[in-house]
């Protein structure tokens, strides 16, 4: 008997079209579609027609509404009397940024020097860099917050006996008052300078390794590169007739005036943001390089490469190709739990929007819906560009 | 029907505002047994615990006033702290019956929130406090002092306005929980707290040294405080309305909780009418005949629920003022019940 079905299989089952999988799989995916649009329809419907039962505003005609609330940190965007709350979304979306940004860089060198010091051969290093990480990584990132904004911020000076940084400025407890750079006509030179300082220094670069390949002399990159960077804007700074000057805090009634002020809270959030996801990210530069064979960095000595050089030629780049997904998702969360500045009053997107703004307009389901999809956007972008990165490092048969 | 009975569920899982709209809100309370009513997170005077977790105040006294008229009961009540930021949502999506938390009636909040305002029961104005050492003697002489404030309130709108006016520069903080824009004044974060002038006496107490902190002359805006409850239940608005009502009317007529017994002989009909012995106003309500009897003994008048919680004898030591009856040159006017 089962040799004659066997014998069949070749032929076109005669069966229920119900029970062909290929048709089955396809009417259980349109049922599924359509059950999904279904749901997705049904929530905006009823939320739509809630809404308006409840007496409750809808549509984004708020949007262009004034805003009426104040804002005391937007470095780049101006925000006043006649702004509107999509003007306030702008400057809690450019707060964001700007603390994730800056966060992602700081997490990224800090994790960096602990996770390498973590496999140092130097026992008090390394030890230093597991309490690191143990510490932080184990802290509820809302305390941490706390900790800097509250705990360390209660040693800062009076606003009105400020600690005076020098050249720096001074600080106290409403923030860091830096001086504020002042450009003048002309000042546009100068940042042309460096910028082909900088174009030029690449392509010394390019040409110095493609020299190196192919005759094996080396050219002094660094030392031309860094001339070139410096050299270029100071003089073109000085023919222009010193055209950057600083603008100092001066002492007014309320402590410091003027110049540039770095408000606390963003460098409680820097501080808490950056350090904590350090703590992950050298655990995470700790695996890449373990996850490097050891034969690598044993063929690299065997060459005469000292330890920097191979590490730095050998090892890291192989396991750069470990370190970048994860590292990516720390990215991530980094700007997600930027979020948690909401606690100590540092105007982001959620504080802002999510927050003041939805306030004063009272659409939550718009508001929040706007919010979420930015942080979304943001999220999606940070990995596109990651993954793009990720390809470029990945490992290219020849 | 079926599915529209689930997609029914899934709008009111995405929106909790669906069920609570519609449905009458006396119902609910008297099925669960208590009214659930939205505070502050903690202002003396006006919603505040004690140690032992009792809340006192003003606006809990609204509170304790309503359960006495529903239930005859004044400790039929649950608290919900609600930070400024939190209020509104609270109330709509339906976790709270009513909103008695120090909340400024302005007309967006009437009429884009789906909220109705059901009285005032403190009229206030915002001031600005400082430390004594500044120097300071006028809110005019603010220009470039850092200003803390809660998020999502009235005050920090007003505050804009008043330096955009007055052509003074200054830096908003904006803390989302009272408590935090405390500490942070107290931190010498800022300069300047600002607040209702009620709030700014209140929350001195808090400080360190209340007696280094100043309350500044200038009040620069209206703020009437008042309960507030949802749209399109007629019901219990009028309930909450008339609660309040009835403590001013009794303070006019002078029953008071001491004599409240007394007076139910008495033989004047507009005594009688309030405290239910003529006319049937509490069952037109939909509650018992009873209700303004039961809110004058359990919680009292306007007055003694005033002099018990922010008045002269308290700590904060705030005179009637604009909160006197209207009979004696105050703003507090009760509709006559008849």
């Amino acid at each position: 008997m089962a040799l004659t079905e066997s014998a069949s299989v070749d032929d076109k089952p005669k069966v229920a079209l119900l029970n062909d999988p290929k048709i089955r799989g396809a009417i259980i995916q349109t049922i599924l579609v359509i059950f999904l649009a279904w749901l997705v329809w049904s929530m905006v419907h009823n939320a739509a027609f809630n809404l308006a039962k409840a007496g409750i505003a809808s549509g984004f005609g708020f949007l262009d509404r004034s805003a009426g609330f104040d804002v005391n940190f937007s470095p780049f965007l101006e925000f006043g009397q006649t702004s509107t709350n999509w003007d306030a979304y702008l400057v809690g979306l450019q707060n964001t940024l700007i603390l994730a940004f800056i966060g992602v860089i700081f997490a990224t060198i800090i994790g960096f020097i602990v996770g390498v010091a973590r496999l140092s051969q130097n026992w008090v290093i390394s030890k230093i860099a597991y309490w690191y990480v143990e510490i932080l990584r184990n802290i509820p990132l809302l305390l941490q917050i706390f900790i800097w904004y509250k705990g360390v911020g209660a040693f800062l000076p009076d606003k009105r006996n400020p600690m005076d940084l020098g050249f720096l400025g001074q600080l106290n407890a409403a923030g860091l008052f830096a001086p504020k750079p002042v450009f003048a006509d002309g000042a546009g030179v100068v940042g042309w300078a460096l910028l082909a300082g900088i174009v030029i220094t690449i392509f010394i670069g390019r040409w110095a390794s493609a020299r190196q390949m192919k005759t094996g002399e080396r050219f002094p990159v660094f030392w031309t590169g860094l001339g070139l960077i410096v050299l270029l804007p100071v003089l073109s700074y000085f023919i222009m007739g010193m055209p950057i000057s600083a603008e100092y805090p001066v002492t007014g009634n309320f402590g410091p005036r003027g110049g540039m002020q770095v408000i606390p809270e963003f460098i409680a959030m820097l501080l808490a943001l950056s350090l904590y996801t350090a703590a992950f990210i050298a655990e995470i530069v700790r695996a890449g390089i373990l996850a490097v064979n050891k034969g690598q960095s044993e063929a690299s000595a065997a060459l005469g490469l000292r330890r920097g050089p191979a590490l730095r030629l050998v090892v890291v780049p192989q396991a750069m190709r470990v370190i970048i997904p994860p590292l990516t998702s720390q990215y991530l969360n980094l700007t997600k739990n930027s979020s948690l500045a909401v606690a100590i009053a540092y105007p982001d997107l959620t504080a802002m929007f999510a927050g003041t703004a939805l306030n004063t307009v009272g659409q939550a389901v718009e508001i929040l819906l706007m919010t979420m999809l930015t942080y979304l956007a943001i999220s999606l972008l940070t990995s596109t560009f990651m993954n793009w990165y990720n390809k470029r490092m990945a490992l290219v048969e020849r | 029907m079926k599915k529209q009975i689930v997609s029914a569920a899934f709008g009111v899982a995405v929106l909790g505002a669906a069920t609570a709209a519609g449905a009458a809100t006396l119902d609910d309370v008297k099925a669960k047994g208590f009214v659930q009513c939205g505070v502050s997170q903690g202002l003396p005077g006006f919603s505040n615990p004690d140690a032992a977790g009792n809340w006192t105040g003003i606006d809990v006294d609204l509170c304790r006033g309503i359960a006495a008229a529903v239930f005859g009961d004044a400790t039929k009540v649950k608290y919900t702290p609600l930070s400024a930021k939190e209020r509104f949502t609270a109330l709509q999506s339906g976790e709270v019956d009513v909103l008695s938390r120090n909340t400024t009636w302005t007309m967006s909040r009437d009429t884009q929130l789906g909220l109705n305002f059901a009285g005032v029961n403190y009229y206030d104005g915002q001031g600005f406090m400082v430390r004594k050492d500044l120097g300071v003697k006028s809110a005019l002489e603010l220009s470039g002092a850092s200003v803390c404030t809660n998020t999502g309130t009235t005050t920090e709108l007003n505050v804009a306005d008043y330096f955009r006016a007055n052509k003074m520069e200054y830096e908003i903080v904006a803390f989302e929980k009272a408590d935090e824009v405390v500490a942070a004044y107290d931190a010498g974060r800022c300069d300047v707290y600002t607040t209702d002038q009620s709030g700014l006496y209140a929350q001195r107490l808090k400080l360190t040294n209340p007696a280094d902190h100043v309350v500044l002359p200038e009040v620069i805006s209206k703020e009437p405080l008042g309960p507030v409850v949802r749209q399109g239940d007629d019901q219990w608005f009028n309930i909450v309305k008339w609660t309040h009502f009835a403590m001013i009317n009794a303070e006019e007529l002078g029953i008071t909780s001491a004599n409240v017994d007394e007076m139910k002989n008495s033989d004047n009909p507009e005594v009688k009418r309030v405290l239910g012995t003529e006319g049937e106003f509490g069952t037109a309500l939909g509650i018992g005949n009873d209700w303004a009897y039961n809110v004058i003994k359990q919680v009292g008048n306007y007055s003694e629920v005033f002099d018990r919680n922010v008045g002269p004898d308290t700590e904060l030591a705030i005179s009637r003022g604009v909160n006197a009856l209207w009979s004696k040159g105050g703003l507090q006017y009760a509709p006559p019940i008849r």
